[in-house]
């Protein structure tokens, strides 16, 4: 399938949202062993395994036009989604001219960059976008550089500023959070953003996570995979429309199942941002239907034995306390072992 | 670990007799982008091996066509500035690390203070070029000897006017510091005494400490030559008294981490096993020197270091 011609599906109201069976092969499965258990998961977030979601910096899939107009709804809907703190203006254009360089030399076919001094021109053919403009200026963009860049790549985006020995989350564009608000976390620090998940505090993992993420160099970004679920292919799992979508975990039945629980995996990449010394924090999200992720060996087996043994704190706060034995049991049918 | 940048010396010009700029253009792409207070660390192949010499970039961090930074002639020392100052020329192919920062602008600082002494000015140029392009208020005191270590000082004296303040011996630092508004910040970047003197200041006159920022620019000291046994490798490697043991590790096809190669950032720590220490570092507590050094800076004072490597 090739995005031009991909059909605009829909994350809401009637659920449009379906993988193609490429987007079902190269999904990011998260689960590396039967059991889990939280772990500073990070490695160097280098190209490899082509075709993959690791080939580029940011990935570009079936869904990029489908994300973008979902993107565009809630930001009009809610516009405190976009963030940038006073203090944070260098590190929005640092982002833009990343993910600008990025999207242009790993798929030419659809971005394209000329530059020349200061005078930029960035031409998205996917979304019909032709634009020259003064890097530094905003007002040469129809709106702030980090809103004009976020409406055309897939992903959330946060920026954190680096100071005192902490990071802070003082900007950022968070249309598809599961379950975090950029509203709520605005000028948080690491750890009281990182407030709510149980029992790594105690494990030092975010002691570790943040001296980790100090040091990060220009040009050596790293990676992670975070995970939890979703009922229905909804993106914007936000506190701020809990009530759209939170009675939804009550209705989920054995017959259901299959259909409307997905797996929702966070690509997470962490950059240092050159000019400003800001740490780019991108959120980049795939569901995948539990219909969809069995028809993959191993997946539902592993899936069934990793939710099964979910220590309770960690079930509770991803959210599947409701519906989880329903699961398991829907789950147990591709575990013969 | 980070990957050399090829770069040409496309300028250099003594801006005092002592103190050598040399501008710096890519060989390869364009070059990294880099934020104020950044350094690069210059690859320099001396005849006992190479050295490597971390230089702030002067230049201003929005303009990405060319690096530049400022050498101050170091008679005392392992080399690396008299090879710059004399054997560098317009034309030259250098290596150098990617920039670092252990030294940034505090971003929501409501007065920034900045207190250099000497070629302790090379970071405050590329501050003084983002704090202008954001108009954040700043001031910038300068100590130097006229005529010696004055680099920068007619263009600042024309960029900043008032916002200058120039001493030819160390400035009334109670002065500076006392009474200041709440949200500012002081940084400093000189001699150590003078580091020593600013943050003593700061504590006696109540600055809560994450307010007052420094960065030394200490560099490897020569010292005697040694052994060096590596206990996973079983590799045995001579470290020159020129030569610091970081380098003799480099030399050798180690890659250790690394940033500030002056003793500060903790980078690259390495478990030792054997031997007679010289700690030279300003990162490890004594307790931990018993376990670890930071082979930047620190060295054996005997006839062999056992590392675990």
């Amino acid at each position: 399938m090739t995005i031009q011609s991909s059909p605009v599906q829909s994350y809401r109201d009637d659920f449009s949202f379906r993988n193609s069976p490429t987007a079902i092969r190269r999904f990011p499965f998260p689960f590396t062993e039967d059991s889990y258990l939280y772990s500073v998961n990070i490695e160097p977030a280098t190209s490899r395994d082509p075709g993959s979601v690791y080939q580029h910096g940011f990935d570009i899939d079936e869904h990029y036009r489908s994300e973008m107009a979902e993107r565009a709804l809630v930001l009009d809907k809610d516009p405190r989604r976009y963030l940038v703190m006073p203090h944070m203006q260098v590190a929005a254009w640092d982002a833009l001219q990343m993910l600008m360089e990025h999207l242009a030399t790993d798929y030419p076919q659809w971005f394209q960059l000329a530059r020349d001094g200061d005078h930029w021109h960035w031409h998205n053919t996917l979304l019909n976008i032709d634009q020259h403009f003064v890097f530094g200026d905003a007002t040469s963009l129809p709106c702030e550089p980090l809103e004009f860049i976020g409406r055309q790549v897939q992903g959330d985006f946060a920026l954190l500023d680096q100071r005192d020995g902490d990071l802070y989350m003082d900007a950022g564009l968070v249309t598809s959070p599961a379950d975090w608000s950029l509203a709520f976390d605005a000028g948080m620090s690491f750890k009281q953003w990182h407030s709510p998940v149980p029992m790594a505090h105690q494990m030092g993992v975010f002691d570790r996570a943040l001296k980790y993420l100090l040091n990060l160099q220009v040009g050596q970004p790293v990676r992670r995979l975070n995970w939890t679920l979703t009922i229905n292919p909804r993106l914007d799992s936000s506190p701020e429309t809990f009530h759209e979508w939170g009675a939804d975990r009550g209705r989920i039945t054995a017959e259901n199942v299959g259909q409307q629980v997905h797996l929702r995996v966070e690509l997470q990449v962490m950059a240092r941002l050159p000019r400003s010394h800001a740490v780019m924090f991108s959120i980049r999200t795939y569901l995948i239907s539990m219909d969809e992720l069995v028809t993959q060996p191993g997946w539902g087996c592993r899936l069934h034995r990793v939710l099964r043994d979910l220590p309770e704190p960690i079930a509770d706060y991803k959210g599947m306390s409701r519906y989880r034995q329903t699961l398991v049991q829907w789950l147990s049918r591709f575990d013969q072992a | 670990m980070s990957v050399a940048l090829e770069v040409r010396v496309s300028a250099a010009r003594m801006l005092t007799p002592a103190v050598r700029e040399f501008t710096l253009q890519s060989c390869t792409g364009p070059l990294p982008g880099f934020s104020p207070g950044s350094h690069v660390q210059v690859h320099l192949p001396l005849t006992e091996g190479k050295v490597r010499n971390a230089y702030s970039l002067t230049s201003d961090p929005a303009d990405n066509r060319h690096y530049r930074i400022a050498v101050r002639l170091q008679e005392a020392s392992r080399g690396g500035s008299h090879y710059l100052h004399r054997h560098v020329q317009v034309g030259d192919t250098l290596q150098i690390s990617p920039p670092a920062n252990l030294f940034a602008l505090h971003s929501t600082a409501g007065l920034h203070i900045l207190i250099a002494g000497g070629i302790g000015i090379t970071p405050f140029m590329a501050y003084i070029a983002a704090l202008e392009q954001s108009q954040a208020p700043f001031e910038l005191h300068y100590v130097y000897r006229s005529g010696l270590s004055d680099a920068y000082v007619e263009e600042l004296q024309q960029r900043l006017g008032s916002r200058l303040h120039t001493y030819a011996c160390r400035p009334d630092l109670n002065h500076i510091l006392r009474d200041r508004p709440l949200g500012s910040h002081v940084y400093t970047c000189g001699p150590q005494p003078l580091l020593d003197a600013v943050r003593q200041q700061a504590r006696a006159l109540g600055w809560p400490p994450g307010r007052v920022h420094w960065e030394t620019f200490s560099a490897a000291k020569p010292g005697q030559p040694f052994d060096l046994e590596l206990l996973r490798s079983g590799r045995r490697l001579r470290v020159g008294g020129e030569q610091s043991l970081l380098e003799a590790l480099e030399s050798a096809g180690l890659q250790i981490p690394n940033l500030c190669r002056g003793g500060v950032c903790g980078q690259c720590m390495t478990r030792h096993v054997g031997g007679k220490i010289e700690h030279r570092d300003s990162f490890l507590s004594p307790a931990e020197q018993a376990e670890f050094l930071m082979p930047c800076v620190s060295r054996g004072c005997g006839p062999c270091v056992s590392l675990d490597l």
